[in-house]
């Protein structure tokens, strides 16, 4: 562990949150959060039950929802939402997110105000790396780190190895982080990153909004990391202002307390990598692994079946008014069927009242309830066997949306312009 | 300390995803042996046939990136509750190989050349390979042949084998007593 040089904004929140070093590089770090959602989390609740251990290390640290399907689909995911709701009364977890208020984890988490800079997270999902994006540690985590989570408050994480991931230049028109992050996986890799951290840096970051920043981190573990980190800076400090108000004087003090947690000029990293985006082109998947990456032009006119628009990575407000820009006063191709879940309810209520759920129900979208369910083929848009879906997700293993499957992952306004067209197109927002 | 080896599954492809080790759909089952089924159900691997090849196996041996993807510990389970109890592999991703200790169950990773020599010399039905955590050394057998190869495990993933999991050692160490 390195004392006498700079460090990195991962190694800052370890050094911070440090509760032990049991062997080697391994640390023991306290939590500040632990979030929970209602696929990996029963089977926790159960354990710790059978071994006589039902307790919870501090019931204002626990978030949990009911997201990846919901409302139930049968009477196991009805007994799944079950042992969640049971759970949440019995330990008095206030923070619990059930149907009506309930939305996916990586996007209702953080509307709530749960993630701070310089936070330790971990949930049972991998993409937790998502709240990186507010200068926290963040990280996925299996359901046995997840169950000494609830009980004892911590995680065990090797000390970090830090990527810094420098995007520069200038987004052109109709590219978005999803177009950023794609070409980023397709050039260092599935594996690229694993056991590290990567920080996304420089001026495209600094320009980002909060959503974008975490549609960034939300793939940082399709290349193996285990978070992605944006640093905290006035647009973090924007965003969390409606729930720390009452903690700090002015914007500007908040900005100074969350500056502690940028990296240090002379910080080691493992690598320094470079993308200029002034040429970068929308870029969709391939393959069936989230770095066969190319342009949308290589893959124009590919036939698909649906399209899906939604998930931890593009079901935002942001994601939302782009692709209604591209659907605006028009109808999908009838050859193809189209679904957009918005995350949160926050988001489905704003999507409304800015009339971009008409626009796309006059396009012929059908709108689902917020949940992570067609994602990983579990409920509310699986497809069929031989079926293709373009989709916003983040994943495009064999079978992730249904076995046989394909599923090519793109941006929302390439999404909604291959819907228009009936095959795989470029949106009339990219102007090259 | 539990014994780790035995028959050995060959799996000839890098980037093995949590996805085909267990579909999600068989994410709402609540009990690990509900899982023993499906295990590779969704594999992409030509040739492969999952209720053939897994039947009697203790070990699987593949090549780089395994158990990418979701952070499913149903994964590790589903490997358990077919007695499938160490993989052997150039990489493993970093949830996917903590959940494997974190449940006393052992990912080991060694060199590309020895992944490729495993590949190239031994794989077949008749492989058994054992781990002695004790001396670091594994022993490839096949028809008669044997060698022995070097691994090392990391003191804390040898104090989890030898806790039964993390739960036993962290709240032994890290808990308020119940």
């Amino acid at each position: 562990m390195q004392e006498n040089t700079g460090k990195t904004a991962a190694e800052k929140i370890f050094d911070a949150h440090r509760v032990d070093n049991p062997a080697g590089d391994m640390v023991v770090l306290g939590l500040d959060a632990v979030f929970c959602h209602e696929i990996t989390t029963p089977v926790a609740i159960n354990d710790l039950i059978a071994r006589g251990k039902d307790r919870v290390f501090d019931p204002s640290c626990i978030m949990a929802v009911i997201d990846h399907v919901t409302p139930a689909k049968d009477s196991k995911t009805a007994m799944q939402g079950k042992i969640m709701r049971d759970w949440a009364r019995r330990h008095h977890i206030e923070h619990f997110f059930d149907i009506g208020r309930n939305g996916v984890c990586h996007a209702l988490f953080p509307e709530k105000g749960f993630v701070r800079p310089g936070y330790t997270i971990i949930m049972g999902d991998s993409h937790t790396c998502t709240h990186g994006a507010f200068g926290a540690f963040a990280a996925g985590v299996g359901t046995t780190d997840l169950e000494v989570g609830i009980l004892n408050g911590v995680c065990a994480f090797r000390y970090p190895r830090s990527i810094k991931i420098e995007i520069t230049g200038e987004l052109p028109d109709g590219v978005f982080a999803k177009d950023v992050i794609l070409h980023i996986i397709g050039q260092i890799g599935v594996n690229g990153a694993t056991d590290c951290v990567i920080e996304f840096a420089g001026p495209v970051v600094a320009a980002m909004s909060m959503e974008a920043r975490m549609t960034l981190c939300n793939m940082a573990v399709e290349a193996g990391a285990t978070c992605g980190i944006c640093y905290p800076d006035m647009t973090t400090v924007e965003y969390l202002w409606p729930f720390i108000r009452t903690e700090y004087d002015s914007r500007q003090a908040a900005l100074e307390n969350y500056r502690r947690w940028q990296p240090d000029k002379d910080a080691v990293y493992q690598q320094v990598l470079q993308f200029d985006v002034t040429d970068l082109p929308p870029q969709i998947t391939y393959g069936y692994k989230p770095d066969k990456v190319c342009p949308v032009s290589e893959m124009q006119g590919t036939a698909v079946d649906q399209i899906y628009i939604g998930s931890c990575t593009n079901g935002r407000i942001e994601d939302l008014r782009v692709a209604a820009r591209v659907l605006s006063g028009q109808r999908i191709n009838d050859s193809v069927r189209g679904i957009v879940s918005p995350a949160t309810p926050e988001i489905y209520q704003k999507a409304l009242d800015e009339g971009i759920i008409k626009t796309f129900m006059d396009a012929g979208f059908c709108v689902a309830n917020p949940t992570c369910g067609a994602c990983l083929g579990m409920s509310c848009g699986v497809i069929a066997e031989g079926e293709v879906c373009a989709s916003t997700t983040n994943r495009n293993f064999y079978g992730r949306m249904g076995k046989g499957g394909m599923v090519h992952l793109m941006s929302p306004a390439t999404a909604a312009a291959t819907a228009l067209a009936g095959h795989i197109a470029n949106s009339d927002l990219y102007r090259k | 300390m539990h014994t780790f080896g035995g028959k050995t599954l060959f799996l000839d492809r890098s980037d093995i995803n949590t996805d085909e080790i267990i579909p999600a759909k068989y994410l709402t089952e609540i009990s690990k042996a509900a899982l023993q089924p499906y295990l590779l159900e969704d594999l992409n691997l030509e040739g492969f046939d999952p209720a053939k090849d897994i039947a009697g196996c203790r070990v699987i041996v593949t090549r780089a990136n395994f158990g990418c993807g979701s952070s499913r510990e149903h994964a590790p389970w589903a490997l358990e509750v077919n007695g499938i109890h160490m993989v052997i592999a150039e990489s493993f991703a970093r949830i996917f190989r903590q959940n494997m200790f974190n449940c006393g169950m052992l990912a080991i990773d060694v060199p590309r050349q020895t992944i490729d020599r495993l590949f190239s010399e031994f794989a077949g039905p008749d492989t058994e390979i054992y781990a002695d955590l004790e001396t670091g050394e594994l022993t490839v057998e096949k028809q008669g042949q044997q060698t022995r190869i070097a691994f090392s495990v990391s003191e804390f993933d040898r104090a989890l084998v030898a806790a039964g999991g993390w739960v036993e050692y962290a709240d032994a160490r890290y808990g308020t007593g119940s």
